[in-house]
């Protein structure tokens, strides 16, 4: 009686662990499309037009070339570091996946502490990163690397406190609560537009994406953290990244635009899946857009807007939010 | 190697290899850096990757036949070179080009420096990290180099220009073209002004950074768009007019604190000052032949001479010496990109990487010039 039980919970954890691998992987693979066709489109260009109707087969292409690949050691690299971080910086980001609820009842497990267990795997990212750039013993890796600490550190407290806001609104950690508290009330971003806006601007800056894609800034730093990597190394953080840009999509989903809410579509019972999709496509087209109509800020540039705006901004915002929640 | 940066034994500072091989160096420029965390000390620019031996190879060959070379030293403003070199060796000679082979130059000229500036410009861009900028300007220099290649036959490295004229006549089809693309390059400005000149991030990385004074300019030598973003007005096709730029009516653009900012104005500007001189020229363009009466074996009188022309860069200037044979004895080649990368060490002393990437990318250097 009991070993069926264990049975079913561990059927039910691979379910969901094969579930969040095909929906991490085939967000990358999409996106890899994506961004390339949206940034030709929007240079008037063509994009991708050879391997598949309209290229679509392209980033898979791409991936076994990537698969394909040697994988290279530079001589006294730090070996454990430099094929730990890859690895280290993938890992965590799937492991986010679990607490979403992508419908309702379409969950893994609904944690209490939903959000937290999020941002601190999303977080894990920069140690990846730190670790990459520091073991693959190059200066422009070290630079990336150091950067990408800064900037994480700067930019996790505006995003935390802009979603604390929210959190004093919903009164939950929760997703599943959040996205409930929403349905009662208004969608989050009609409520909290100004924190909405500080997370979406911190949200940029965490994925390392342009205007803040200073870690890998290539005109300055060759390639950043990852200038050494080749092969799955180089495809790794490249999963990461895709990934890291869906879980700060997929918080900005739950936590302002009512998660899976919308109306239910006839023919398909999770229907709550196409409008969380939606939506997070929506914000990563507009992630995109940003990164090809900027050029990259200064480093010192980034910080300062941080401290000196953002946080401040934040913190009011998060005051007005807790005296108005308390009357 | 005779470098104060080798000999450093501070361990607080480390050394960086920005380049040959380096996205913002575009080219084979060598910047040896000494960095205090990621505040640069000292520059130090390593030339000579790109060297081939192009003033020898002047030296060595009838002076015609140096002209596809000039070509190959500024791959960016090929006609310009063709013209200072032509108009070196009419000046030696005692030729004077028909008044339709001048018209015509003027125009390519033009077309030619419009090219360079708006290759320059999404370069610059992309220095900064932005990406799709280059994807217009290319969009546009590609039409000026189909022009172009339908009267030169080549698109990059052209030699059109020969001693005494144009080596063939334009057609209507390249007037008309011409005119349309001026028409269409006005609207584009727009886009590029709603892109880049608006963006508050473009504004914030170029603004107050590397500030030429009009002392430091005189100093190095320094010409062409930087100087004249340092508030200097100079330029060859005023200061000194050639072939016949003073029958065009056009401003010389200068900025005001001679930072990037300012250099960015100045070349933008100075791309719609050609466009007035190319839809002038196109007014005034008479009939008549292309080509003047040249001798076929060329022996240039003995003595020095020199010329100079305005590059998209600065000043060009030839120098050559004969003996009276028709190889030239010393040929000297002064080119604007070696003049305005020199002041980088002095300016970028102290200044955070990124910084001296903008730094760099504004002077809107032409490795294979430098090395030549």
């Amino acid at each position: 009686m009991e070993g069926n039980a264990i049975f079913q919970e561990l059927f039910k954890m691979s379910m969901a662990m094969t579930g969040i691998m095909v929906l991490v992987f085939g967000n990358a693979i999409l996106m890899a499309y994506f961004e390339r066709k949206w940034s030709a489109h929007m240079h008037r260009r063509l994009g991708p037009m050879e391997v598949g109707p309209h290229g679509i087969l392209q980033s898979i292409i791409d991936g076994v070339k990537l698969l394909g690949k040697q994988l290279i050691v530079p001589r006294d690299a730090d070996r454990t570091l430099y094929r730990l971080a890859p690895i280290l910086s993938m890992a965590p980001v799937v492991l986010a996946f679990i607490v979403f609820p992508f419908a309702p009842k379409l969950q893994a497990v609904d944690l209490e502490i939903a959000l937290v267990f999020v941002l601190s795997m999303a977080s894990l990212n920069v140690l990846a990163i730190l670790i990459g750039g520091w073991g693959s013993n190059n200066k422009y890796g070290l630079f990336g690397a150091i950067r990408s600490v800064a900037q994480n550190v700067a930019y996790e407290v505006p995003m935390l406190l802009a979603l604390l806001a929210v959190i004093l609104v919903s009164n939950t950690l929760s997703f599943e609560g959040m996205v409930r508290a929403q349905q009662d009330l208004i969608w989050f971003v009609f409520l909290q537009p100004v924190a909405f806006l500080i997370y979406i601007v911190s949200g940029i800056a965490e994925t390392n994406r342009a205007p803040f894609d200073l870690p890998e800034a290539e005109s300055e730093l060759t390639a950043g953290f990852h200038t050494e990597y080749s092969g799955m190394g180089f495809a790794l953080f490249f999963l990461a990244e895709y990934t890291n840009m869906l879980i700060v999509a997929s918080v900005a989903a739950f936590a302002f635009l009512g998660g899976y809410a919308g109306f239910p579509l006839p023919f398909f019972e999770y229907s709550g899946v196409i409008w969380y999709l939606a939506k997070v496509y929506l914000l990563m087209f507009f992630m995109v857009w940003v990164r090809f109509t900027y050029p990259r800020t200064r480093f010192d540039q980034l910080m300062n807007f941080s401290w000196t705006y953002l946080i401040p901004f934040a913190l009011v915002n998060l005051l007005i939010t807790a005296v108005v929640v308390k009357l | 190697m005779n470098s104060e940066i080798v000999h450093s034994q501070d361990h607080h500072r480390h050394i960086l290899n920005l380049g040959p091989q380096h996205p913002a160096t575009h080219g084979v420029l060598r910047v040896l850096l000494e960095m205090e965390g990621e505040y640069v000390r000292t520059p130090e620019p390593v030339l000579g990757y790109g060297h081939r031996c192009q003033e020898k190879i002047g030296e060595s060959k009838p002076a015609k036949a140096f002209m596809p070379n000039t070509a190959r030293m500024d791959y960016l403003a090929a006609l310009v070179y063709n013209h200072g070199y032509a108009a070196l060796l009419e000046r030696a000679l005692g030729i004077e080009a028909p008044e339709r082979a001048q018209y015509i130059r003027i125009i390519c000229d033009e077309l030619n420096r419009i090219q360079s500036h708006l290759m320059w410009l999404g370069a610059y861009l992309l220095d900064l990290g932005a990406f799709t900028p280059i994807m217009y300007s290319f969009d546009d220099r590609e039409r000026i180099l189909d022009i172009l290649e339908a009267v030169t036959g080549s698109r990059l490295t052209y030699c059109y220009y020969r001693v005494g004229g144009v080596c063939q006549d334009v057609d209507q089809q390249f007037v008309d073209d011409t005119r349309a693309f001026a028409k269409r390059l006005r609207q584009r400005f727009q886009d590029y002004q709603d892109l880049v000149t608006g963006n508050i991030i473009f504004i914030k990385r170029t603004r107050g950074v590397a500030e030429f004074t009009e002392e430091m300019c005189a100093r190095y030598g320094v010409t062409g768009p930087v100087l004249r973003a340092a508030g200097v007005p100079y330029d060859i096709r005023k200061a000194e007019p050639y072939s016949i730029y003073e029958r065009f009516d056009f401003e010389v653009p200068t900025g005001e604190r001679g930072d990037c900012l300012d250099a960015y104005m100045v070349r933008v500007r100075e791309m719609e000052q050609s466009l007035r001189i190319i839809e002038q020229a196109l007014d005034g363009l008479p009939e008549g032949p292309v080509m003047a009466k040249v001798p076929k074996k060329l022996k240039i009188p003995q003595g020095d001479y020199t010329f100079s022309v305005e590059s998209p860069r600065g000043e060009l200037e030839y120098y050559l010496v004969s003996d009276g044979s028709d190889v030239p004895y010393r040929l000297k080649v002064r080119v604007p990109s070696y003049s305005n990368l020199s002041p980088m060490s002095e300016l970028s002393r102290g200044m955070l990487l990124p910084d001296m990437i903008a730094v760099m990318g504004g002077l809107d250097l032409v490795i294979p010039e430098i090395d030549r």
